[in-house]
Order: structure tokens, then sequence, then C-alpha cells
């Protein structure tokens, strides 16, 4: 008997006016999977990651969680069922401190009160490093200090799917292992996670899966340095000659700034 | 049974979390100091200056309440004087005709208003931005069409309101005065009390990013027909206060889209979606409104070129020039993270 993934999209489809970005994208994901996105500029991820957070609403398929159909519900039930969003361009809660914007998440999504509420917020707050910051209001952060809120907000959730959009562009050299600790520490909790970054390296360190994504499909998917070395994935998101042998690995451990900058756009 | 993030995340419990600051415990202070003050106030000074403080209770009441909707809600109403009147209906209905005591009556007027605005509330929530404020305004009119529609309360020319009439002048005015200022200190201080509850921190949520506070859990809808009804229910007590003071209810007054201009004012002027900002707005309002009363129409026009000044160049009201270094609470309604000693 096979069960159920924990979450599982049908045929979904997402147009804005005439440009579809998402089409019949089927996916499944088992819980415990860190599932790592990658794919040019443009080609749906934080579309995708929307759509399954609800902040934008599928077009046409069905989105599964637990093998219910939870398609119509609002973003807010889907933050309250364990499902966390984290936007790529972060959306603090502006005139609010660090420490108010995540006891929002962790009294609302997470559902706690009191000093249950205030320990899940202050361990997220914690986990990103932000301690140091806890009564600024958000708008005094830099855009790394607000993409560490963005992280922790979602982890202050306590949610079962966690959605990462492009978390670490930008982090130093020593930032990224702190991170890439982070979420493996997160997913050794049992939180599922599904990972969008353009750094690489970050992201294999953790995946268990890898999908890259372009023009709303998926191009390849499978065990992630698989997908880094299959030819289509090299050509049409490295940007290497699709035949040259194991480059793929040494391109994306050495020179993943570059990766990060200057990844092909469809454009 | 599968662990989870609150796990990861233990607490070690070096901090805690605080809500009363040293500035909260002295704007608390001082605001129930100056209304024991006010009290003894018609004691003091002439009653045509006791009868105008009535005014500004009102409008302290009008302000708060609109700043929950507008300010924090993002609902921007120019229609409250819809519950204004109804308000100010409710208490004649209610003193005058079924006999009832000054204070039930009041209370009964907020609970007919704030029972009244979750019909229109399905009627407004509809349309959003620009389609809501005309909304709201159009309501507002629907209401008033149809209270002059009955003789029983007056029709077009009004009703006056008597159940105080057997007092001498002076007892009625200063009354009047007592009453306008137990409810202003009842109103702010549950505006204080929503803001620093479970809703008010979804509200405050609500008030920075929308989208953003529905996305960490938030029942955005929910939460803004929460306010929606306070503020209906506010806006009636300021229209049983002026039945109470005025001992009249017109309907072309009470039901005016001035009401909603002088609110807009004040809450600009004084700093949107903050506790303190409509405060200070109504005194800004109030002393203008004092040096100005001689010019007519000229005072008005003041009053919009202040506005749009504001608008344009005072984006957070004079509460947000004076808290712009940092956050300075008047009110126990923040979060504050200290450790433990
Ligand atoms: N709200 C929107 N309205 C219109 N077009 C959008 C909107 N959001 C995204 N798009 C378009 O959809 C495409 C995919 O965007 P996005 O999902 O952000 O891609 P990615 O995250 O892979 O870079 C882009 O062409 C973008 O311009
Ligand atoms: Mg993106």
């Amino acid at each position: 008997m096979s069960s159920a993934p924990l979450l599982e999209t049908q045929n979904l489809g997402r147009k804005f006016g005439q440009l579809q970005v998402l089409s019949d994208f089927d996916l499944r994901v088992e819980a415990g999977e860190v599932l790592g996105i990658i794919g040019p500029n443009g080609a749906g991820k934080s579309t995708l990651l929307s759509v399954i957070g609800g902040s934008v609403g599928a077009s046409t398929g069905r989105i599964l969680l637990d093998n219910e159909d939870i398609t119509r519900t609002s973003a807010s039930w889907r933050a309250r069922h364990g499902i966390a969003t984290s936007y790529q361009i972060p959306r603090p809660f502006l005139e609010m401190t660090v420490l108010e914007n995540l006891l929002v998440a962790s009294t609302f999504a997470a559902n706690a009160r009191g000093k249950k509420a205030e320990d899940l917020a202050i361990g997220a707050m914690k986990s990103v490093g932000l301690e140091g910051y806890a009564n600024n209001p958000a708008s005094s952060l830099r855009l790394l200090d607000r993409k560490r809120l963005e992280v922790a907000r979602a982890l202050a959730a306590n949610p079962r799917i966690l959605l990462l959009d492009e978390i670490a562009g930008g982090l130093t050299e020593s930032e990224v292992p702190e991170l890439v600790d982070l979420i493996r520490h997160v997913s050794a909790s049992g939180v599922t996670v599904i990972w969008i970054e353009h750094v690489v390296h970050a992201l294999t360190a953790v995946a268990t899966r890898l999908i890259c994504l372009t023009y709303g499909r998926i191009l390849a998917e499978g065990e992630p340095q698989a997908v880094l070395n299959s030819p289509e994935v090299r050509s049409v998101y490295l940007g290497l000659d699709p035949d040259g042998e194991n480059e793929a690995e040494s391109f994306v451990k050495n020179r993943p700034s570059e990766v990060q900058k200057e990844p092909n756009t469809h454009a | 049974m599968s662990a989870s993030v609150a796990q990861v995340l233990v607490e070690q419990r070096t901090h805690f979390v605080r809500r009363w600051t040293r500035t909260s415990i002295i704007g608390s202070s001082s605001f129930l100091v100056v209304a024991a003050l006010l009290a003894v106030l018609p004691f003091m000074v002439n009653l045509s200056l006791v009868y105008s403080m009535i005014d500004l209770f009102i409008l302290v009441i009008l302000a708060m309440t609109w700043n929950m909707l507008a300010g924090y809600g993002g609902m921007v109403s120019v229609g409250q004087q819809a519950y204004i009147g109804i308000g100010a209906y409710s208490m004649v209905v209610l003193a005058d005709s079924l006999g009832l005591n000054i204070f039930a009556a009041i209370a009964l007027s907020a609970v007919v208003c704030g029972v009244i605005a979750i019909p229109i509330s399905f009627l407004v929530f509809r349309l959003v931005g620009g389609y809501f404020a005309v909304g709201t305004w159009v309501v507002a009119e629907v209401v008033r069409l149809l209270v002059v529609q009955f003789p029983q309360i007056g029709g077009g020319a009004g009703i006056s309101f008597s159940a105080m009439s057997d007092l001498s002048r002076d007892w009625r005015i200063a009354t009047s005065y007592w009453i306008g200022l137990g409810a202003t200190v009842i109103v702010v201080a549950a505006c204080v009390l929503l803001i620093r509850s479970r809703a008010g921190l979804a509200l405050t949520a609500v008030r920075d990013d929308m989208t953003a506070a529905s996305t960490s859990g938030v029942m955005v809808t929910a939460v803004k027909r929460l306010v929606f009804v306070f503020a209906g229910a506010g806006a009636g007590i300021a229209g049983a206060l002026i039945a109470v003071s005025t001992m009249r209810v017109q309907p072309d007054s009470v039901f005016s889209v001035q009401w909603s201009a002088f609110m807009i004012f004040i809450v600009v002027v004084g700093g949107v979606g903050t506790l303190e900002g409509p405060i200070i707005g109504v005194l800004v309002f109030w002393f203008l409104k004092q040096l100005l009363a001689d010019y007519g129409p000229l005072y008005l026009i003041l009053l919009g070129v202040i506005g749009i000044v504001f608008v344009l160049f005072v984006r957070g009201g004079i509460w947000g020039l004076i808290s712009r270094k940092g956050r300075i609470e008047l009110f126990p309604v923040g979060y504050n993270f200290s450790k433990k000693l």
C-alpha cells in the first residue's frame, strides 16, 4: 500500500493575463523531503510557491494536502494548517518590531498563546541571529536582515511544510553553511522543505531531490547531482556545454557567486 | 509522534517579553490623571468652555474609532455618519420613548449600531479602496433617506431629546460633560485593550501588510469585520452624546458627511494607525476650531490646506514626527524583548 504524499499538485496552472506562468504542473512531495528548486529567472518558481502558499490562486488544476483538496482554501487557512510561506522579496510588517513580526506568525499560524507563542517567536528569532534587533522596527532592517526575518517568520509558524524563496543570495561564504545547518536542523525535526535557490551549492548540501523549472514546466527532476549533470539543465540553467564531463559539479562548488548572479534568463 | 520546529527552536528562557514600558506607564497614568482633572473642570471654569469640551470628547471618540477602521484596518470609510445618526436616534427612542436610564440608553445605542454594522459590512466588504469609501458614503445617505421617512421620529425636521430637560441648564451641561468624559475614557480604554489583545496583534499586522498577515495565518476578513462593528458602535456612542449635549437630533446634521471630513483631518494630522495620533489630532483640530470659529468658510479652507500638507509631506502625522527616532508608546500595546535578570 503506497500512502499519499504530503503535498501534491495535479495539472496545476497559473496565467497572468496572456502569460502562462505555470502549466500542467504535477508535483508530489513526500513528508520529510527537502525539495530543491532551481531554474532561470522568470521560470515561474516563485509563482509556484505562491500558488502552493495560497497568496496567488491557481488558474487550473488542484492542490492536495494529505490527499485533501485545498485548492480553494485561503492563504490564511493554509498557514494555519502547516504551510508556511516566505516571500522572495521580503514583506515584513514594517512598523512592528522584529519580535512582534514573529509573534504574529506564532500566534496565528501556529495558534500558540502566551508563553508558548513567545518561546516560538524568540526561538525563531535566535535561530536566524536576529535577537539583537528584537525591539527594532522591521523598517530599520537592511535587506539581508529582512530576508532573515522572512525565514524566521516562516519558522515561527511551526510549519509542516516550509516554503523558502532565494534566501541565501547575498550571504557571505561563512554565513551560507550556517543557513544550510539551520535548514538541516529544521528538516531533521520533521519539517518538509521546498526551497528555491540560486546558490546551488547551498541547496545541494541539504536537498534530497532537485527540480529544474523552465517556462513553468519541469525540465529535469531527481537526485540533485544527476539533475545538475543532465544535459538539459547544463545548457538551459547553468549555461554550460551539455556534453562536458563533470564540469557542472565543479562549477557549482567553486563559483557559486556566478551561478547566483547570472543564471540564464528567458527574456 | 513527529517532532516539530517548535522543539528545534527551544527557547533557553534567558529572555522574556514585557508589555509595559517606562513610557507606557507614564503615558497611561498621565491619561488617567488628565481624565481625573477633567472631571472636576465644571467646578473651575465657565460653562461655555465646559460645553465646548463635550465636542472635543465626541471628536476623540470618533477619531479613535475611525482610526481603528482606517488606520489599522485599511478601511477608509467616509460613512461613519450613518452610525452617528443611528446612535443619536436610538438614544431618543431608548431614553425618551422607552424611558431607559441614560447610561443604559447610551450603551444600547452602541449595541444597536454594532449590530446594524454587521449586515452593512457584508455589503461594503465587496468593495475595495475608493469604491469602499464611496460605498460607505452611499450607505450613510441611504440610512438618512430612510430615517427621514418616519414622522414618528420627526421626519426631515428632526426630533428633540428631552430625557434631561428637567435638569437646570447648568446641571444639564455639567452632566452631559461628565457623561461625555466617561464615555471617552471607556472608548479610549476599549481601543487600547483591543489593540493590546490577540485581535489587536492581528489588526496591527493587517495595518502593515494585509497579504503578509494572511500568509501568517491572520484571518484578515474576520478581523476587519470585528473592527468595522467596533467602529460602528463607537460612532453610535458619539451620536448618542450629540443627542445628550444638543438636546436635539437633526438628520441633516447627524448624518452630515462633514463628520467624516473631520475624522479624516484629525487622524491624518495626528498620526494614522497609532493610538496616540488621534488624541493629538483632536487637540489640534479643537484649538483651530476655537481660534478660527469666527471666520466661517475660511476656517474650513484652512483645515483642508493643512490636511493636504500633512498627507503630502508629513505622512506619519504629528505623532510620527515625535516618535520618529525609535518607537515611543504611551499605551502598553507592544511586545518588548528583555534579558532576564
Ligand atoms: N502578479 C503577477 N502579475 C503578472 N505577472 C507576474 C506576476 N507574478 C509573476 N509574474 C510573471 O510570471 C513570470 C514568472 O515569475 P516568477 O514566478 O517570479 O519567476 P521566478 O521566481 O522563477 O523568477 C515572470 O514573467 C513574471 O513577470
Ligand atoms: Mg522568484
